[in-house]
């Protein structure tokens, strides 16, 4: 890995989280955004790691709610994430989504989706056009652990795996859906023989270390593109903060979450890379850091100053023009 | 007698069923160690056990399938849908079987299961999670479908809803449950609210309203407003939805000879499409103005406050339908 390619990734990993940092301000203290907030805090290196080794011209890449980081690590202006989290007009789409339903036809990335394991049938079809089309395309596909509980996820993977379709299953393991431990919910806790059970191949991974995200992720994608059918990656991380805000994670055993902070946590694991094998100085992050801060306050000052959407657009888009 | 809120009348009554009945069980996502998404069943798991509050998998098709299979072989469910937007993933155990077995068995099989469906928008959390589908569920005959508007009905539907022999839908609407306003008397002692009773909750001589959940509080807003001025509006509350007791309905319309049809679903093809079609049947001679409805209008729940407030029903386009047939 060149430094250039690792510093680009520390970049992003901080605006991912500097970006959720704020918006959990402009919930919790200033009530400017409403509704659900997932907060991405933790997993930073799963979307950078995993949207770095992919082709954006071709491929397509699909997720749940929780879509804050995907939507940045595809290059979404911070400003439009924001302007989309107050239901602006401005917002990336029009403020009728909101934080959970984050999308950009242009950037291939089909959105954030509510309904636990739903999106994984459609990313099944997104792959299903790139065969049939046969134009080379490969959809990454993410979704929580408790989503491999859910009927949708169990017909997704056995058709991919049927048809050979071009996906990459990315599960994001972050150790729970809502208050409930992955071994409360699945009767086999590793979630990577559920794919097996498909004949997919899985591979499970440290979703905290993005050279070893990216690197998997890439020989996944290089998989479906040679034909060789859906790919499957449990990547392990862990979500900092609650589920959703108001959430205060009473079910997690104390010391968990500073064990993953202090010892795990993702962009310490890159700045340590960068300082110790690199020979990036304190100064170069601090000025990518300084970058970030910069681009949150003027995505936020954007997102202020942009007007609501207009009461007789409530009607447009029901049906395509 | 107590002053509870919805949200306390609900679990007052899940509460004495258990104590009541050792059959009666729950199951459903963080329902227990969590204590419920809306903490209906706070306290539940501590109380009651693993064995009788249990916490599923995400798997809303076999939570609401299990249901079903365990209400056929002898016990009482009580499955909640964490909202009932995510029963759309359930359609099927629930309409195809839950309201078919009783039936398509020639009378065999008793289907005693509750789903508990916290249900309404209005909360910004956009389109896939704002549904107000009763009416869908509403269509289907082997499926009783309730939903309370006040904590006395809330209590003594649920404790209905658990005694039927049959399935029971039971929509909890979401922003009703804390509302200071709609706090209210509920008796100590035990009592039930018949399924399939509409009730009067407000007389008046000048125009029907009928409605019901999230509807009858806009409705009594209306009402307040409209007394101002000289009009008394009657409130309908249905309570049920199917079977539908249109009786109140007809005897008050057949007084005012006016009626408006206020709900949160969408207005096509929705419960106000069917109080109309059985009012002018069954009223044809005493309609004197043409009968509106208030409803959500017909299009997806945007995330923006205020665009999704606009499309929602409230007092002010009540009061709004009432004069136009006054
Ligand atoms: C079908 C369905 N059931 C329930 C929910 C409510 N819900 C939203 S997120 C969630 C937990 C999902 O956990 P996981 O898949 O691990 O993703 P994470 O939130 O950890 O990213 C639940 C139960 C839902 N949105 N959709
Ligand atoms: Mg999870």
């Amino acid at each position: 890995m060149d430094k250039t390619t690792l510093l680009e990734w520390y970049r992003q990993m901080v605006l991912i989280r500097r970006f959720e940092e704020r918006s959990d301000e402009l919930y919790q203290l200033e009530g400017k955004i409403k509704g659900f907030l997932h907060l991405y805090i933790g997993q930073e290196a799963v979307a950078v790691g995993t949207i770095a080794a992919r082709d954006p011209e071709r491929d397509h890449l699909i997720t749940a709610y929780r879509d804050h980081g995907h939507a940045l690590a595809v290059g979404l202006e911070a400003g439009a994430v924001m302007a989309e989290l107050m239901g602006k007009a401005t917002g990336v789409v029009g403020g009728r989504g909101g934080s959970m339903h984050l999308a950009s036809k242009e950037k291939k990335f089909w959105g954030g989706y509510g309904i636990v394991g739903a999106h994984l049938t459609l990313g099944t079809g997104m792959a299903l056009a790139e065969q049939y089309k046969g134009s080379g395309g490969v959809c990454l596909c993410y979704f929580g652990d408790g989503a491999t509980n859910i009927g949708y996820f169990h017909e997704s993977l056995n058709m991919a795996g049927v048809w050979g379709l071009p996906i990459v299953f990315i599960c994001e393991n972050n150790k729970y859906g809502m208050g409930t431990a992955v071994d409360r919910a699945s009767a086999n806790p590793n979630l990577a023989d559920k794919a097996k059970a498909y004949n997919i191949p899985a591979k499970k991974i440290d979703g905290m270390n993005i050279v070893e995200v990216y690197k998997a992720t890439q020989k996944a994608i290089d998989a479906c593109r040679k034909g060789k059918g859906p790919q499957f990656l449990e990547m392990v991380t862990y979500r900092y903060e609650g589920h959703s805000i108001g959430d205060r994670t009473r079910y997690r055993p104390a010391g968990e979450l500073d064990k993953w902070r202090d010892e795990k946590d993702p962009i310490a694991t890159l700045q340590k890379v960068l300082l110790e094998e690199y020979e990036a100085s304190e100064a170069e992050l601090v000025a990518i850091d300084d970058v970030v801060m910069k681009e949150i306050d003027d995505a936020v000052t954007f997102a202020n100053e942009s007007p609501l959407p207009a009461p007789e657009t409530l009607f447009d888009h029901i049906y395509p023009a | 007698m107590a002053r509870l809120t919805l949200r306390e009348a609900i679990t007052e009554a899940l509460r004495e069923e258990m104590q009541r009945d050792e059959n009666v069980f729950i199951m459903g996502e963080e329902v227990g160690a969590w204590g419920g998404t809306y903490a209906v069943t706070k306290g539940f798991l501590e109380e009651f056990g693993e064995r009788r509050v249990r916490d599923t998998p995400i798997s809303e098709m076999v939570i609401a399938g299990a249901a079903v299979g365990a209400a056929m072989a002898g016990t009482r469910p009580v499955a909640e849908f964490m909202t009932i937007n995510f029963a759309f993933v359930a359609f099927d155990a629930i309409v195809n079987h839950a309201a078919k077995v009783s039936y398509m068995f020639n009378g065999q099989f008793d289907c005693p299961v509750v789903f508990r469906a916290p249900g309404g928008g209005g909360k910004q959390l956009g389109a896939t999670h704002s549904h107000t589908p009763d009416v869908i569920f509403a269509h289907f005959p082997g499926l009783k479908v309730v939903c309370p508007a006040t904590p006395y009905d809330a209590k003594g539907l649920l404790k209905a809803a658990i005694r039927d022999n049959g399935p029971v839908l039971f929509i909890e609407p979401v922003p009703l449950y804390t509302s200071p306003k709609v706090r209210g008397d509920v008796p100590d002692e035990d009592y039930i609210v018949p399924i399939g009773e509409a009730d009067i909750k407000r007389v008046g001589k000048d125009v029907t309203i009928i409605t019901y959940g999230e509807g009858l509080h806009v409705s009594l807003d209306a009402a307040e407003t409209l007394a101002k001025e000289g009009v008394q509006a009657e409130v309908v509350d249905l309570r049920t939805l199917q079977p539908l007791d249109m009786s109140l309905a007809l005897a008050s319309f057949k007084k005012t000879f006016k009626a408006v049809v206020v709900e949160f679903g969408h207005q096509t093809y929705g419960i106000g499409a069917e109080v109309v079609a059985q009012l002018q049947e069954q009223a044809f001679d005493y309609l004197d103005a043409p009968i509106k409805r208030v409803a959500q209008y017909d299009v997806p729940a945007p995330y923006s406050g205020e665009l999704e407030k606009s499309a929602l029903p409230d007092a002010k386009k009540v009061v709004t339908a009432v004069k136009e047939i006054l």
